[in-house]
């Protein structure tokens, strides 16, 4: 077990490293969501609030933003796992006695790590420069979106194992995660939609994430939201376990 | 006494869909050999190795490697081997002491890294990043990771395909180091001048199957016995007695040099006494011996490069 675990830092550590080096990596995904972020943020957001209206800026600008970097963890980590695979790496690293499960698991930690880091950050700077003067609650909202980051990236797993090339995956990861952000609740509540959009929302994590993380900027007890909870623990078990079946090494 | 078996393999199958990679494949390796899979591209060279290895599921075959059972006893069994994959690539941007660092932290082992750098003659790159290394030092980094742990038997597949023959040739001297440490080498290559040159055993492989096992030498002595030689003389009569000599088979001229053709290694005495007795005055004197190259156009049919 220490093995494990020790083989699992050192290589998480370096992955963490490595994409630090990427110079687009870090940039694309740390830096432009934080700059459009608070860019549009300043651009538009006391523009649309009208009178009675609900503002851009407001709890569900934070869900909007926590969703964005979300998803594109997870649309780095489906492009890197082809490339990777692509190049022979996997196969590679699988070759030792590094277990699978740990080379995988790498990635994840690697791509949580960097979620909590951009979604802090575009909080820190949305308070600064967005000129709103709220309680923000930096664990709980944290921690929620890491939490529904964790279930769409086993998501992200199912299509990495789908894309036939590198060249494919990014275009395939975006057809499939971005439109769920249409459906997750943000701007139509899920029990409006007609009921063929509904069925697709209660299945994709999408819809409990956003409930989720309102609920946490809300301040609600995480008991409230043991159902969100649950859909996005089912989610992740039933993509994982597909994952397990479909995935491919090389 | 002859060494104890490394590699047992007996009846080895694999199909991929409706193509048989393997049929029925052999293939005994002894302890402290450089043994060489080798034939053309496609002929099933890195789906046995893998299968050797415990990458890959065979469809039927029993593989014993250092006693353990490749599928079994995977986690066992790598500890105590050192691959290197076809074509294997790393992160673009790790660094080749990183990469040492990671192998020696999964594989728990104490080998200085920077050591075995400085043995394979990469030691200035240990803060390159991977994407920055010639094809030569990419080969030699992997070598570097196959050995970090110390392993007993070392598996290399077309570990030099793609390199220039000056890397090539300091790679075979790399691979005869390993040998020379009391490792055993299990290779694969297509490279007919590198298997004669390097292996003490080679396997020659077609379409799935093992077409004949032994050393080099030995192969050729076997398929293709026939010896061209080549005398260089001013002595116009020496094509009538040498013609006459046992065992030749054709003697005729080409360009003021008498050619010889035999059928055994036999023959050459026979040549020099020829030659001794009649007093020719000899200038130049070459023997033609083929290679694993024409072994395998002999037992195949075709030519290893198609």
């Amino acid at each position: 077990m220490t093995f494990g675990i020790r083989g699992l830092l050192a290589l998480t550590w370096l992955e963490i490293k490595i994409f630090l080096r990427e110079p687009l990596g870090v940039i694309g995904a740390v830096f432009v969501p934080v700059f459009v972020f608070v860019v549009l943020g300043r651009t538009f957001g006391q523009s649309v609030a009208g009178e009675g209206q609900r503002g851009l800026v407001g709890p569900d600008l934070a869900v909007f933003a926590g969703l964005l970097i979300a998803i594109s963890a997870v649309l780095s980590l489906v492009t890197i796992i082809a490339i990777y695979r692509e190049g022979g790496i996997l196969k590679r690293l699988r070759a030792t006695p590094l277990r699978p499960l740990t080379i995988l698991s790498a990635h994840v930690l690697v791509k949580l790590l960097f979620t909590a880091t951009t979604l802090i950050l575009t909080m820190m700077l949305g308070r600064r420069f967005l000129d709103v003067d709220i309680p923000i609650p930096w664990v709980p909202f944290t921690a929620a979106t890491v939490v529904s980051t964790l279930s769409i990236l086993s998501l992200g797993f199912v299509l990495a194992s789908v894309a036939p090339t590198a060249r494919f995956a990014q275009p395939i990861g975006t057809i499939v995660l971005y439109p769920m952000v249409g459906i997750s609740g943000l701007f139509v509540p899920v029990d409006q939609m007609p009921a063929l959009l509904q069925l697709v929302a209660r299945i994709t994590p999408a819809s409990y994430a956003v409930s989720l993380m309102r609920g946490a900027w809300r301040g609600d007890s995480w008991l409230t939201h043991t159902g969100d909870l649950l859909g996005l623990a089912i989610i992740a078990a039933v993509c994982t376990a597909l994952a397990v079946k479909v995935f491919r090494w090389e | 006494m002859p060494a104890r078996s490394v590699i047992q393999v007996s009846g080895l199958t694999k199909h991929y869909g409706t193509t048989t990679a393997l049929s029925d494949v052999a293939i005994d390796v002894r302890d402290g050999e450089i043994f060489g899979l080798i034939g053309p591209n496609g002929a099933g060279k890195t789906t046995a190795m893998e299968c050797i290895e415990g990458l890959r599921v065979p469809d039927a075959g029993r593989i014993a490697v250092l006693g353990l059972d490749p599928l079994r006893d995977v986690a066992a069994l790598q500890r105590r081997i050192g691959v290197q994959l076809q074509e294997a690539q790393l992160q673009k941007r790790i660094k080749v002491r990183e990469a040492l660092a990671l192998w020696s932290a999964v594989y728990g082992t104490r080998l200085d890294g920077l050591a075995l750098l400085e043995q394979l003659g990469i030691a200035g790159k240990a803060n390159a990043w991977f994407m920055t290394l010639s094809g030569g030092q990419k080969q030699r980094l992997f070598i570097a990771l196959a050995l970090i742990h110390d392993p007993e038997l070392v598996f290399l597949d077309e570990l030099t395909t793609g390199l220039d023959p000056q890397a090539r040739r300091a790679i075979w001297d790399l691979v005869r180091g390993i040998r020379d440490r009391g490792k055993t080498v299990f290779l694969t290559t297509h490279l007919m001048e590198e298997a004669e040159r390097l292996c003490d055993r080679v396997a020659i492989i077609d379409h799935g199957r093992i077409v004949d096992v032994d050393s080099p030498d030995e192969l050729v002595r076997r398929h293709c016995p026939e010896r061209t030689i080549v005398i260089q003389t001013v002595d116009e009569r020496a094509i009538d007695s040498l013609g006459r000599v046992a065992g030749i088979d054709s003697a005729g001229r080409n360009n003021g040099q008498i050619v010889l053709r035999a059928h055994s290694v036999e023959v050459m005495t026979g040549v020099f006494r020829c030659l001794a007795d009649q007093q020719i005055p000899v200038t130049d004197f070459r023997t033609f011996v083929p290679t694993l190259e024409d072994v395998f156009l002999k037992l195949t049919g075709h030519s290893v490069r198609q």
